[in-house]
């Protein structure tokens, strides 16, 4: 019977290990984020249950009838996700300050643009699952059949996040190291953002009162898009010199 | 030698605007639909145009500082950015007496007034953000993408003219307002004490960073001993 020759794993010496593409990196990145997220909870828990408390307490105050919903559905709903993304982005770096990950994830061999991307894509999503909830419960609390314009509706809703997303992750980035990070993001986000949170309330309340999107609603929309392509690039391209040591 | 440009600067500053305070105020007629208010124009429109430049050029510092390192753009950028939000806020400040008087109301939610308010609510978080660290290095780079962002934000301001319809005034320069030739050219005119002050102010500034980076250095080279 012959015996089967083993076999060794060749012995790499001073080998560099494989260099995962660009967008293997931003997926990794973007993984990780979302496992640990998913494993502790703490940022989402803490986004979701604020949600919610807000849409409660606007609720409350102002007890709005249909036509008061109707002004006010969209700049509500942005103002909820703005805040409550805060607390998300808040967390996306200071969570690596523990155990000096961050400065592991500096020195990665990855770009820092492919950090930040993967930071930015998880942020997207946690923040998209804590819309995802919030839509029906605003359509419970304030009586609205939010669905109606479904599509046009999340189309607007992912644009308008990305773009809260994108801006919340550098100045996440930027103020990670500072003592008052918690104070300064929102000091230094909000007030970019709000172009983007403009055209996002402007554009998000016909659709949730299940309006279609009219012609004159054409420029809010393309306000809305050049904020993202202008300001992912800005990122990108800034990046690096926020993440230097 | 620096303090002799700024004292040339200073009165050069001062005389031309009581000459054109004199020709402002006594020698040009008033404004028919709009009465003497108007005037006031003269110093809102140059003030705008020079908190504009002042934030453009702390956008190009901030660049040069993230290319070359060199801690005196940064010192330029936060210089500038200062001079800015002072001029931007008499922007705001001369546009909101001017509209006490002809529309009633200090304040309406119109996009420019909006716009420049968010300008300078930002431009404000850059100078936060700059109180907030310590370390110079970082504090240059920190704030040069800042400032980068904050301009991103200003073809907004400006467009916005255009792209949503408001209850200011039609710009008179840029776009279809008519104005008699010696109002424009006062209101050009204006505009050259104005910056005067403006690179005035920033000299000083800048030399008042720099002074402060040398006395935080002296300040360390005392800890190590």
């Amino acid at each position: 019977m012959a015996v089967p020759a083993v076999r060794r794993a060749p012995i790499r010496t001073g080998m560099k290990p494989p260099r995962l593409s660009f967008l293997r990196q931003t997926l990794t990145v973007a993984w990780k984020d979302l496992r640990s997220e998913l494993r502790t909870k703490e940022a989402i828990n803490a986004s979701l249950s604020f949600a919610v408390v807000i849409l409660l307490l606007f609720s409350a105050a102002f007890e709005p009838t249909e036509d008061q919903t109707r002004e006010i559905s969209g700049g509500l709903l942005w103002l909820v996700f703005a805040f409550a993304g805060a607390l998300i982005l808040n967390r996306s770096f200071a969570r690596e300050l523990a155990n000096d990950c961050l400065d592991a994830l500096i020195a990665a061999p990855m770009s820092g643009a492919a950090l930040f991307l993967g930071k930015a894509l998880a942020n997207f999503v946690l923040l998209s699952a804590v819309e995802a909830v919030c839509l029906p419960v605003f359509g419970a609390f304030y009586n609205v059949h939010v669905t109606r314009q479904f599509w046009p509706l999340a189309g607007v809703i992912a644009l308008g996040t990305w773009g809260l997303t994108v801006v919340g992750t550098v100045f996440s980035a930027l103020t990670v190291n500072l003592r008052l990070r918690e104070l300064m993001l929102p000091v230094l986000g909000y007030p970019i953002l709000i172009p983007c949170l403009l055209a996002a309330m402007h554009l998000t309340a016909p659709l949730v009162m299940g309006d279609p999107l009219t012609a004159e609603l054409a420029q809010w929309v393309r306000l809305l898009v050049a904020f993202d392509v202008i300001f992912s690039a800005l990122a990108l391209a800034l990046i690096e010199s926020v993440m230097v040591r | 030698m620096r303090n002799k440009t700024i004292a040339v600067l200073s009165w050069f500053t001062a005389l031309l605007l009581a000459g054109n305070l004199a020709v402002i105020l006594l020698v040009l007629p008033d404004e028919v639909q709009q009465g003497p208010i108007f005037r006031i124009i003269f110093f809102h429109v140059p003030a705008a145009w020079t908190a504009f430049l002042c934030f453009f050029g702390a956008m190009i510092a901030s660049v040069l500082y993230l290319v070359r390192k060199n801690l005196r753009y940064d010192a330029f950028a936060a210089a500038a950015t200062e001079v800015g939000l002072a001029f931007g806020a008499a922007n705001l400040l001369t546009g909101m007496i001017w509209g006490h008087i002809i529309w009633g109301i200090w304040w309406t939610w119109d996009w420019r007034l909006t716009s420049m308010l968010v300008g300078l609510i930002i431009y404000a978080g850059y100078v936060m953000l700059r109180r907030a660290i310590e370390e110079a290095t970082e504090r240059a780079r920190m704030s040069a993408v800042v400032s980068i962002l904050a301009f991103a934000d200003v073809p907004i301001i400006f467009f916005s003219i255009k792209w949503w319809r408001t209850q200011h005034p039609q710009p008179v320069i840029y776009g279809g307002g008519v104005m008699s030739p010696a109002y424009k050219f006062m209101l050009f005119f204006n505009w050259i004490p104005l910056l005067l002050l403006a690179v005035a102010l920033l000299l000083i500034r800048m030399r008042q960073e720099q002074t402060g980076r040398e006395i935080d250095a002296l300040r360390r080279e005392m800890h190590a001993f």
